[in-house]
């Protein structure tokens, strides 16, 4: 596990097809994103349909699950967590640059929207509301 | 990979990476860290507008066609497009892995497996892109807009816009990927990493390769399920 490489290269061609170790665990990955996003596409029917998740609960939900898919992506299939920790730090820590950007600027998003002019309070309905409330 | 790993060994040192890594996998990780800020700055540009606009189209509204059948299938062509780019990955990490075994032909049929994944998921975004433009969504129009006491509108311009400029990335770094993918699959079938003992190019590629699928997660959120 610390190491698949190397075990790949110290015991080639021993393992044979199917009984292989590393594509077993890989397959796990390909899995566990596959459900993953089956369980994504579920709910965004769901509320749909349903309108049952509230929509901000269904928003954490989603962002919450793209970050355990780009949690396995980067871990197993780009194999960062098998490198040394140097390598993965590296890689991680300029990634708060990212976080402080996302806080910083939907954060102005959402106080350009409290000063616009051009939107009094017009009764504002969506197409697809308007279709089911003329039914 | 080159040297194996101990508990106590003086990365810092001399004479050895302290990234125990090669020169060329490390670059691509380097590069692959600003491709994520130019994504990033993408997105989150596309979040701010999002966030300032009033009204926002509803992607279940806007995105319900599915390839050639009639009706109303909210998301599901572009839930398709996600599997192929997963199922596409899978073929690489895979190929990757034949790659470390030597088996130079297996290696040969995960590429191409990963070529054909990539070329399906461009074609489902060329189909996207012209139902998108047919309804009326360019880079400057966007036709899903509010209904405002009673009159229907044209909706915020910037919908088009960005849907078009980070897809459009996007799709430009997936067309990049197919064409390496092509380049190293050429160099696979004559044998040019049989002859210099490792298949570490498959590994560099393969990182690029699963760097697009990440972002594709990050779009298919931002843009659909959101």
């Amino acid at each position: 596990m610390a190491n698949t490489q190397a075990m790949d290269v110290n015991a080639p061609a021993q393992e044979q097809e199917g009984k292989d170790p590393v594509v077993r665990s890989l397959m796990r990955v390909f899995w566990i994103l596959l459900f993953v996003t089956l369980i994504e596409v579920g709910f965004a029917f769901l509320h749909y349909y349903t309108h049952v998740p509230p929509r901000a609960l269904l928003n954490a939900l989603f962002i919450g699950l793209t970050v355990v898919k780009a949690f396995y992506i980067v871990a197993e299939f780009m194999h960062l967590k098998h490198e040394v920790k140097t390598l993965i730090w590296s890689i991680l820590i300029p990634l708060i640059f990212i976080f402080w950007a996302i806080v910083a600027f939907l954060w102005d998003g959402s106080s350009w929207k409290n000063m616009r002019h051009d939107s009094p309070n017009m009764e504002m309905t969506a197409p697809w509301e308007q279709a089911h409330s003329a039914e | 990979m080159d040297t194996a790993v101990t508990a106590k060994k003086k990365w810092w040192g001399g004479g050895l990476s302290p990234f125990n890594t090669s020169y060329g996998k490390l670059m691509m990780w380097i590069f692959l860290l600003s491709d994520t800020f130019t994504f990033g700055a993408l997105l989150i540009s596309y979040g701010t507008t999002r966030f300032s606009e009033p009204y926002w189209p509803d992607p279940n509204f806007v995105f319900n066609k599915f390839f050639f059948v009639e009706g109303n299938f909210p998301l599901l062509s572009v839930s398709v497009m996600t599997f192929i780019l997963i199922m596409s990955s899978v073929t690489m990490v895979l190929a990757v892995h034949a790659g470390h075994l030597r088996r130079q032909k297996e290696v040969a049929k995960w590429m191409l497996f990963t070529i054909i994944g990539g070329l399906m998921f461009l074609s489902c975004q060329a189909f996207e892109w012209t139902e998108l433009i047919k309804e009326g969504v360019t880079v400057t129009h966007n036709m899903f807009g509010p209904v405002v006491n009673g009159h229907e509108t044209a909706g915020p311009a910037s919908f088009g816009s960005f849907f078009f400029l980070i897809t459009g990335f996007h799709g430009c770094h997936v067309f990049s990927g197919v064409i390496l993918n092509i380049v190293i699959l050429i160099n696979v079938l004559k044998g040019t990493y049989e002859k210099r003992g490792h298949y570490e190019m498959i590994e560099k590629v393969g990182l690029y390769w699963h760097f697009v699928d990440l972002v594709w997660v990050y779009v298919f959120t931002c843009f659909y399920l959101l």
